[in-house]
């Protein structure tokens, strides 16, 4: 890791630390803590941390946001940074300067399209977009009568939306666009497609889902340290032992994957099928990881982990939610396949040790 | 954080690439030469020695040697990129690997200066095969039960006892085994052993081959009596074997051989399906082409760190745990998918023979190189467990 990413994932590790510890987080059940995290965020720069300097943003590099993906993982934050940070990057593919305030962006699934009318207002319908709700702006992808994509900044207010949650208990809403005039909207660069934008927000996904294991495998390491059945500590039994060696290695497992995406992203000079290997293996790889791994901290929890009290659940499904965010693994996983099939079977192993 | 794993994304350096088309070049050239076939794992003639020294030739056995032993000071990273390109074209390495990957770098440590100018170079040249002598009929997992013994005698060592699932011990040309030289102590169970060179193919050592489910003959039972060891054959420390034994783990523990044994079934897979697959095919393949990126990925990272001069022993033995279960499914998932293959499909029957090949093959592949309950343990440990 570059020295300017430590800073800047130190920065946000800090201000979750003070901010978002889960234990504060999860005793109050006003929310009281969401707005002095969100303003310490906003402070720091970080929502709008893929913006550039002059569309309004801290100009961080796509290396520096992701490493702030990871802390807010490892922390399972529950307000809108990771949305705010992709809302922001997609508006800046298109010179769009970003507003102040929460953003997500729409759509938030591979099969949900959002079209631009002749009289260039939007319409369309995004399911499971993630704090749309809390959002004072959306940043939009959506396509015209010939297929050429726009990008597109909307006023929430101006937008119906209709309330949900995810398995984490945060937002996960619908968005319903009835000929919406943009507040801005300008073409996407050449070749930016939605399939761009879901891969960008998988990797996102990648990166919390990862984080998140390694914080259940911290937890799960520590009470096992603690607790004593049988008149021992759980961790010296063999068995406990093994299930929690499992969890590092699904832990490992995300980790490696996501990182290897969001690196293959930041360095990309074309989006090509070796990108694509990268960034829909770890989201594919996160999720499945998302299930055993969390599965086995539950475990080692026992009846504890299942309480609205303890801090597990906090971590386990919010990862386990995060799977379902801009395409499931199935989805990715049936295009993956149909890409190594339309390759040959010849050409599987040279995609795959490509670097 | 109790023991924050890393998996840094390692890129494999420009050179390795320009290595990576002369390896396939090589291997092409080989296939079509008929040296070994591609799409048969479960050949017969696993030993093939005109392989070996045209591998030895091109300079791509002991990479990371030093030069005055025959070594070619090149990068683990480039090691890394011919064990993997040889082990996807399922090539005969079975001559040299052992003792480029385990041996080689055991002699390198500890034995005496003669010995490493006598048989490194003839290493590096494939000449020569390499065994390892650990398990015996009453110590497996648990190295340090080993009772064969090693007694003292006039200029050198006398062995006597049985090694057993010893592979390549009917071919090899050299073995380094672990001996009794001592009882272990009270405050100790691993003292007492020493780490030996044992020349092969001499009075006093008898190799019996034993079958495998796969109708192999890959292993062996040895059984040594009043075989003598000379004096300058002992490598490293008498009685301390045990100290000796864990540093070149990683190594072993995360190279491309971990993960790969059985992906040719998921090649001939794809090959099977064709250009157009259904949803259930391209899901699985999908799965399972994710899985092999993430774990290549992991195995590239520690190649990368150990490169770097870091000891990721966790992460190392992490990649092992999960590479040998992932290999281990593969060709049950592989056979699950199989069943939705066209009749047409022209491979069919190369697949339905690697399958069951591969499938007899999965049992030993969380046995060898530390078994998945060791590995645990090993995890387990590092998390702080233990």
């Amino acid at each position: 890791m570059a020295e300017s990413e430590n800073i800047v994932a130190e920065t946000a590790e800090k201000i979750f630390a003070d901010l978002a510890d889960a234990q504060t987080i999860n005793r109050d059940n006003k929310g009281e803590w969401k707005a002095p995290l969100w303003q310490a965020l906003t402070d720091a720069g970080l929502p709008l941390a893929w913006v550039p300097e002059d569309c309004g943003g801290s100009g961080a590099s796509l290396a520096e946001g992701f490493s702030v993906l990871s802390a807010a993982g490892r922390f399972a934050v529950a307000v809108p940074l990771t949305e705010t940070m992709l809302a922001g990057w997609l508006l800046a593919q298109a010179k769009i300067a970003s507003p102040g305030g929460e953003m997500t962006v729409v759509p938030a699934s591979p099969k949900d399209r959002i079209t631009v009318n002749a009289d260039g207002s939007l319409s369309g319908r995004a399911r499971g977009v993630p704090f749309a709700k809390v959002a004072k702006h959306f940043a939009v992808l959506a396509n015209d009568a010939k297929g050429d994509f726009s990008i597109a900044l909307l006023d929430a207010g101006k937008c119906r939306i209709e309330s949900g949650l995810n398995l984490g208990g945060d937002p996960s809403d619908v968005v319903m666009l009835d000929k919406v005039p943009p507040v801005a909207i300008k073409p996407a660069p050449t070749g930016f497609d939605q399939a761009r934008l879901m891969l960008m927000g998988g990797v996102a996904r990648s990166l919390q889902i990862a984080g998140a294991l390694e914080s259940m495998l911290e937890i799960s390491v520590r009470y096992s340290n603690e607790r004593v059945a049988f008149e021992k500590k759980i961790s010296k039994f063999q068995a406990v032992q093994h299930n929690l060696a499992r969890l590092a290695g699904e832990s490992a497992a995300a980790l490696a994957a996501a990182t290897s995406a969001a690196d293959a992203i930041a360095n990309a000079t074309s989006f090509n099928d070796e990108v694509f290997l990268e960034a829909v293996a770890a989201k594919i790889r996160c999720a499945e990881a998302a299930e055993k791994g969390g599965g086995i901290a539950h475990q080692v929890h026992g009846a504890i982990g299942f309480t609205i009290e303890h801090i597990l659940h906090r971590y386990s499904l919010r990862a386990l939610a995060w799977r379902d965010d801009f395409g499931s693994e199935s989805y990715w996983a049936v295009a993956l396949g149909k890409l190594v099939c339309n390759r040959g079977a010849d050409e599987l192993w040279p995609l795959v040790a490509s670097r | 954080m109790t023991a924050a794993l890393r998996f840094d994304p390692i890129r494999l350096p420009s050179e390795c690439e320009q290595l990576r088309k002369e390896v396939r070049a090589f291997l092409a050239e080989e296939i079509a030469a008929g040296t070994f076939d591609p799409h048969k794992p479960n050949r017969e003639d696993t030993d093939v020695p005109e392989f070996s020294r045209k591998v030895g030739a091109r300079g791509w056995l002991g990479m990371t040697w030093p030069k005055k032993y025959g070594g070619h000071e090149r990068s683990f990273l480039e090691r890394y990129v011919v064990t993997e390109e040889m082990r996807v074209a399922n090539a005969p390495t079975r001559r040299f690997f052992v003792a480029d990957r385990q041996s080689g770098p055991v002699l390198l440590k500890y034995a005496p200066e003669h010995i490493k100018m006598e048989i490194l170079p003839r290493i590096c040249r494939g000449e020569i095969c390499f065994a390892i002598g650990m398990s015996e009929p009453n110590s497996g997992s648990d190295l340090f039960a080993a009772q064969t013994r090693a007694t003292k005698t006039d200029g050198g060592y006398l062995i006597n006892g049985t090694k057993i699932w010893t592979s390549s011990a009917h071919i090899a040309d050299y073995m380094i085994a672990i001996f009794r030289t001592s009882p272990p102590t009270k405050e100790n169970r691993r003292h007492g052993l020493t780490q030996f060179l044992v020349k092969m193919k001499q009075p006093g050592i008898q190799v019996n081959p034993i079958g495998q489910i796969t109708g192999q003959y890959e292993f062996n039972e040895v059984v040594f009596t009043d075989h003598f060891i000379p004096e300058d054959h002992v490598l490293g420390e008498v009685d301390g074997a045990w100290k000796q034994a864990t540093s070149e783990l990683a190594y072993e523990r995360s190279g491309p051989e971990r993960f790969l044994e059985t992906y040719y079934v998921l090649t001939e897979l794809v090959r099977a399906v064709g250009s157009n697959p259904d949803t259930r095919s391209a899901e699985g393949i999908g799965r399972l082409v994710a899985q092999v990126h993430t774990m290549r990925r992991m195995s590239v990272s520690v190649a990368g760190m150990l490169q770097a001069g870091k000891e990721p022993v966790v992460e190392a033995s992490i990649v092992k745990d999960i590479g040998t279960i992932w290999e281990q499914q593969l060709p049950h998932r592989v056979r699950e998918l199989a069943a939705f293959v066209e009749e047409t499909a022209t491979n069919r029957e190369t697949l339905e023979k690697q399958l069951d090949f591969a499938i007899k093959t999965a049992p030993k592949l969380t046995i060898q190189g530390g078994t998945t309950e060791v590995l645990r343990g090993i995890i387990a440990r590092g998390l702080g467990l233990r």
